[in-house]
């Protein structure tokens, strides 16, 4: 068998294994498709209304909703990285020759589908709560790859963090920044309508441009050009940064 | 294929400027059960891992199934099988879905009949669909040591497979370290116990502060010191006095009105013995030979008891255990 083949073949064991423990794991489950869906309630029924947004509140609010989504599941992918590489079960895969990256790789692909999962129950539900796209289908597509790019390259930056991790709690709390990172961007409330300071970094921060990107494309409107390239270059570089990361720690403690 | 299973020469290995494998050698002879017996913090986990290619060592050569660990990393793991010191098996999957992964993971195919069959030589037939976090600490450690005979390795480590079982578990433990055996398997064993290592292994060493201080069989460990020596029981004070007069060789101890004589644990010189007892009309109410196990072996090694504690310099013969000792330095195992 060759080298490449081998690396799939461990990869897609991974992979189910990672899946089973999301059945198993309830907590997984609620973390990354429940509490987004939650929130999703409480701003649009319950704050919603007192935000002066263009357009109606749900419109405005699930490209948000679906950023959320995926950053809340990542919080059981770094406990559960971390739990791999401190419990023995990391020591019999290295002494049994599975390719290197398969368990990382089982990880990261195991969030991206969950996070995935997670994004369409949000904008079922957000169909459910009045939500109306004007995107055309090739607007659908390119939110569906940003959607994609988002998840992958969190997924690895969260795969790094709880690879440097110490242990499984401050692993799933080094995700916090990502899970709070939305709730200061343009996810609920427009930028322009913060105070300074907080707009300054409402406006320079990863998310905004990825909401905006997405909202621009939902909503079949306008996609402005440097959104779009900050956000391209965000996730390139989330997924970059995570990817290296993630290696050299894993060689290092693997 | 030559008949060594695992070759060792030189391997030294320190973290910083602590020295944990200090130039240790020895050889496994293919089918064969090697014991690697010491204290916690001794070395042996270092070992395992520089054997079993998680952990490069800074010199010497390490040749497992007649391949270098260093250099020929991936023939060397797909000829051996690991049981480390923590169960290594996923708490979230069943024990059926454990021996699945391995099976594909290994390729091999169909694999329902190995892995029932692997249930069912471990009686973990009845859990087999549970999830092993509800396991109990021996199941545990039969899913880990069945998960590891997946595919048949030739050698097998097992670094300290009974650490925390309960007696019951721990016969079941060596019962299937001797059916391995039998099927020709090599077992590489780590231990404290030396009861374990005297049960199961073909060879010892034993391992102090990162060096091999002794190696041999059990009965070559014993033979290296002496102290077989017979234990005679009085009922009294007197008693006991005039059979110290007449046995002038022998230890008193008054309180147990005990006398500890040195023999050599023959008939005729036992014989002999209890005729000039006869000739002086004295009689003892017990009377045993006694024949030094691995703890006395232990003891006259290393200088110290098979606790976490090394003490330096301790007089090797009377360093009783519950003494407390003079220069105590705790070292423990970290990886």
């Amino acid at each position: 068998m060759s080298t490449a083949s081998t690396a799939l073949g461990d990869s897609a064991i991974m992979l189910r294994r990672n899946f089973r423990h999301t059945v198993r794991n309830p907590v997984t489950v609620f973390n990354a498709i429940l509490f987004p869906i939650v929130m999703m309630l409480m701003f649009v029924y319950v704050f919603g209304g007192a935000f002066k947004v263009p357009g109606s509140y749900v419109d405005y609010a699930v490209p948000g909703l679906i950023v959320m989504a995926i950053t809340y599941g990542l919080g059981p992918t770094a406990a559960s990285v971390n739990d791999d590489m401190t419990k023995g079960i990391i020591n019999r895969f290295k002494t049994m020759d599975v390719s290197r990256g398969a368990v990382l790789t089982g990880h990261v692909v195991a969030t991206t589908v969950r996070a995935l999962i997670a994004v369409g129950a949000i904008i079922g539900v957000g169909f459910a709560m009045g939500f109306r796209s004007h995107g055309s289908a090739l607007d659908w597509l390119a939110a569906l790859g940003l959607v994609l790019l988002l998840a992958f390259a969190t997924s690895w930056l969260t795969v790094a963090m709880g690879l440097s991790a110490k242990s499984v709690e401050s692993a799933g709390l080094a995700t916090v920044p990502l899970i709070m990172l939305p709730f200061l961007s343009s996810a609920f409330v427009p930028a322009a309508t913060m105070k300074t300071g907080v707009k300054q970094f409402a406006e320079y921060q990863p998310f905004t441009p990825i909401i905006e990107v997405l909202r621009g494309l939902l909503s079949g409107g306008h996609v402005s050009t440097s959104h779009t390239v900050q956000a391209l270059a965000w996730c390139v570089g989330f997924a970059l940064l995570g990817y290296v990361w993630a290696v050299s720690t894993f060689k290092k403690r693997a | 294929m030559e008949n060594t299973a695992i070759a060792v020469t030189g391997l030294r290995k320190t973290y910083g400027d602590k020295v944990v494998l200090d130039g240790i050698g020895f050889e496994v002879a293919r089918g064969s059960v090697f014991s690697m017996l010491g204290p916690n913090g001794a070395g042996k986990t270092t070992t395992v891992n520089v054997l079993t290619t998680l952990l490069k060592a800074d010199a010497g050569t390490v040749r497992v199934a007649g391949h270098d660990v260093a250099a020929q990393t991936a023939k060397v793991r797909s000829a051996i099988g690991v049981t480390g010191q923590f169960a290594a098996v996923d708490e979230l999957l069943t024990g059926r879905e454990n021996l699945r992964m391995m099976a594909d993971l290994k390729r091999i195919r169909p694999a329902a009949p190995l892995v029932s069959r692997l249930l069912e030589r471990f009686e973990l037939s009845e859990a087999a669909d549970k999830q092993a976090s509800t396991y109990s600490g021996g199941m545990r450690r039969k899913l880990d040591l069945a998960m590891t005979l997946v595919g048949s390795p030739q050698i097998i480590f097992l670094d300290e497979p009974t650490t925390g079982l309960d007696p019951r578990s721990r016969r079941t433990m060596w019962d299937i370290v001797r059916e391995l055996v039998a099927e020709g398997t090599t077992i590489f064993l780590t231990t404290q116990y030396l009861e374990e290592a005297d049960q199961l292994a073909d060879r010892i060493a034993v391992l102090d502060g990162g060096r091999i201080v002794a190696e041999g069989t059990a009965e070559e460990l014993k033979r290296q010191i002496p102290g077989t020596h017979v234990r005679l029981k009085f009922a009294t004070l007197a008693e006991l006095d005039s059979a110290a007069r007449v046995l002038d060789t022998g230890t008193r101890d008054e309180a147990e009105l005990t006398l500890r004589v040195p023999s050599d644990g023959t008939s005729r010189s036992l014989r002999a013995l209890l005729d000039r007892l006869d000739e002086y009309s004295l009689n003892s109410e017990e009377f045993s030979v006694h024949t030094p196990d691995l703890d006395d072996v232990f003891l006259a090694l290393t200088g110290h008891a098979t606790t976490d504690t090394a003490t330096e310099n301790a007089p090797a013969a009377n360093a009783a255990p519950a003494a407390p000792a003079a220069n105590v330095t705790v070292t423990t195992e970290e990886n």
